[in-house]
């Protein structure tokens, strides 16, 4: 098992005929990954790397039973895109697009609220249920099928969290980035509810850094449920300057969290096992479950 | 994108938000001519640049003549202004602001922001305003924040907000209604701030914004041409100006170990692991994962340029897009074209890491391997402080 997707889940892609959506696509079809339907507006009815095309997502839906789409579509055209597929009801969004504004997606969060559908993204890398199913721009090589769920908000720290529980056996069931931007879909508070009942998850990694409060809602939710299952979360940021904008890295908020220290110690206060750096991640986890 | 109180001023003018008369002007003779044109029996002057506690470090001056007005924007016209928020060597004075002055009861604090975790715009208020601000944002002392809709607050909400401001319910009103139409221009203009410190309640009862500062979303001024030229490059620091035209994220710091990462995330950590062996990045810059490898290059470039810089310390991770031999080859275009001596340190793992290896060594770059990323903050500190890097 996994979650939120596995060897069942059927992709589409939107925007598929672009370069980076083709080679995802490319890499999910060779990594065993049931890419259905591509939708570009105009082009319905053709088809773009052996994949069927259509207008739009709910005929490709319908069509080929695709139950969810990887968006890859520019930044100013993102969020239609991603309402698009929240109207045709597509139960799984991933969108990995950049550099969409911020009031784009409280439209499109709006539209979520109450729908059939979860949103993982945007400016994310995507998520991968290796040996499952793969929808995003992650690397193959370092992923393992394994016992270890990963959420995180950063993508090259993800891919050394990856290396080092491959490299020590542990493998990964799920490994999902809930993307850099202030405002996305699903948090690390809901990864870590589906990886506590998942069978298939022995522990959970969370990757975090400076700003919002996704990490201090995780904190009260492994207050509240006191799994037995290790939680281990590295949260980068801690001398970041508090005023600076560091690329993706939000600032720290005047509406309160934020910072990495309050971040740490929350979640170490809540019973995570608190991994100083990055490279430390896989050691920890093994660790822990060496002493379960 | 920060805009001036100037260009925020003359923005919002346009949706009602009271605002005192005021210009803008460039020379101690127009800062006068402006003056009078403004009419009135005192100004006040503010320096036009993009940084907070302006008061504080001298920008902001109460004149009662004209002539006054002349000599105070002569001073601070070509002066340097240093806050807390600006760096060492401060901000020039190119521009300032003459407003006509008005008498202040009681200053609070409003603004308007994206509530992240809530996915909508909130108020959020205080009744210290002015400079008292931070400490009552950071103590959640008489603060408020309450969600913000397309009519304005919720009836019940105007109620607190005057109560937290202290304020009767005229004012609160009225505080209510700017709020309403400043959350129109946040919409039309896709701000991600809007901040009114102070808005101030005048001896006669009015409310008026005396400061505004107005933040735009860098993301969206490609549907807005009009505020992208409001942007003034001079006002950016020249080394994250040029980062910004190969697309590397960079933000200017003290230190002297110049740093790229793939990633904001592992850039973060790179200067945490340096700050903790203890260094100083002179730098953050991430690249972005389509960068190429001319962007990379350039990117090096711009740290061996910094003359502050002693070693440069490359952290790699490749992932699905960017791979660790695209760094690589950027990094040894950079040393060719540059004839470089200073050292680098490089640690790579993930995607291309041994191929990045082999290129860097067959190019005779002197570059220093590290096999964890510890190990390579350590060596990069070490040669930063000692005296033949």
């Amino acid at each position: 098992m996994a979650i939120l997707v596995d060897s069942a889940t059927k992709v589409m892609f939107q925007g598929l005929t672009g370069a980076t959506a083709s080679r995802a696509a490319e890499r999910a079809i060779a990594g065993g990954t049931a890419v259905v339907a591509g939708v570009r507006p105009g082009k319905g009815g053709g088809q773009h790397l052996n994949i069927p095309l259509f207008d739009g997502v709910a005929e490709a839906a319908r069509e080929t039973g695709a139950d969810a789409t990887a968006v890859f579509v520019p930044p100013l055209q993102a969020a239609d895109a991603m309402i698009e597929a929240i109207e045709a009801e597509i139960p799984l969004i991933v969108c990995v697009t950049e550099r969409i504004p911020v009031l784009d997606m409280i439209r499109v969060k709006d539209a979520l609220s109450g729908s059939k559908s979860r949103l993982i993204g945007p400016n994310s890398f995507g998520i991968i249920s290796p040996g499952q199913c793969r929808i995003g721009v992650m690397p193959d090589r370092p992923h393992k099928p394994g016992r270890i769920g990963i959420a995180s908000r950063t993508a090259t720290l993800t891919y050394a969290a990856v290396e080092q529980t491959s490299r020590m056996g542990l493998g990964q069931s799920t490994s999902v980035g809930v993307g850099g931007d202030p405002v996305h879909g699903i948090g690390f508070a809901e990864c870590l509810e589906l990886f506590l009942a998942d069978d298939a998850t022995h522990g959970v990694v969370l990757i975090g850094e400076i700003g919002g409060t996704e990490e201090e809602e995780a904190a009260e939710l492994l207050r509240r449920v006191k799994p037995k299952k290790p939680v281990v979360a590295c949260i980068v940021g801690v001398h970041a300057p508090p005023d600076r904008r560091m690329g993706h890295a939000g600032t720290v908020d005047p509406l309160g969290g934020g910072s990495a220290r309050d971040k740490i110690e929350a979640l170490g206060g809540a019973g995570a096992i608190i991994a100083e750096s990055p490279s430390l991640i896989g050691h920890a986890m093994r660790e822990a479950l060496r002493h379960l | 994108m920060n805009l001036h109180e100037y260009q925020a001023k003359a923005l919002l003018r346009d949706y009602g938000i009271p605002l005192p008369p005021g210009a803008v002007a460039a020379t101690p003779e127009e800062a006068q001519g402006r003056a009078g044109d403004l009419g009135g029996s005192a100004w006040v002057l503010k320096a036009q640049v993009h940084a907070g506690e302006r008061q504080a470090a001298g920008g902001v001056r109460m004149v009662k003549t004209p002539k006054e007005v002349a000599k105070a924007a002569s001073d601070l016209l070509g002066s340097k202004i240093v806050t807390g928020q600006t760096g060492r060597d401060g901000l020039l004075v190119r521009k300032v602001y003459v407003e006509q002055a008005c008498d202040v009861a009681r200053e609070v604090y409003a603004a308007l922001l994206v509530n992240r975790a809530k996915a909508r715009i909130d108020v959020v208020a205080s009744r210290e305003g002015g400079a008292g601000v931070e400490t009552a944002l950071a103590k959640r002392e008489s603060v408020i924040n309450l969600p913000i809709g397309e009519s304005g607050l919720a009836e019940s909400d105007v109620a607190r907000l005057s109560e937290v401001l202290g304020l009767s319910a005229g004012q609160g009103s009225a505080v209510a209604g700017i709020m309403a139409q400043a959350r129109r221009a946040f919409v039309e203009t896709d701000a991600s701030l809007i901040e009114f410190n102070p808005l101030a309640i005048t001896k006669t009862g009015e409310i008026v914004a005396l400061d505004v500062k107005m933040v735009l979303d860098d993301n969206a001024l490609g549907r807005h041409p009009e505020l992208a030229e409001l942007r003034d490059t001079d006002e950016i620091d020249p080394q994250e100006r040029e980062a910004d035209r190969y697309e590397h994220n960079y933000a200017r710091m003290d230190g002297n170990i110049g740093l790229m990462t793939t990633g904001a995330g592992l850039g973060l950590a790179a200067i945490d692991l340096i700050k903790e062996a203890g260094g100083e990045p002179a730098n953050f810059m991430d690249t972005r994962p389509m960068a190429s490898r001319q962007q990379i290059a350039e990117g090096i470039l711009l740290l061996l340029r910094d003359k502050r810089v002693r070693v440069v310390l490359v952290m790699a991770i490749g992932g699905g897009i960017l791979h660790c031999d695209t760094i690589a080859e950027g990094i040894a275009t950079a040393f060719r074209e540059a004839g470089a001596s200073v050292p680098v340190v490089y640690h790579a793992a993930g995607t291309g890491k041994e191929i990045s290896e082999l290129t860097l060594r067959n190019q005779g770059i002197p570059a220093i391997f590290a096999d964890s990323m510890e190990e390579a903050a350590h060596e990069a500190v070490r040669i930063a402080g000692s005296g033949d890097g």
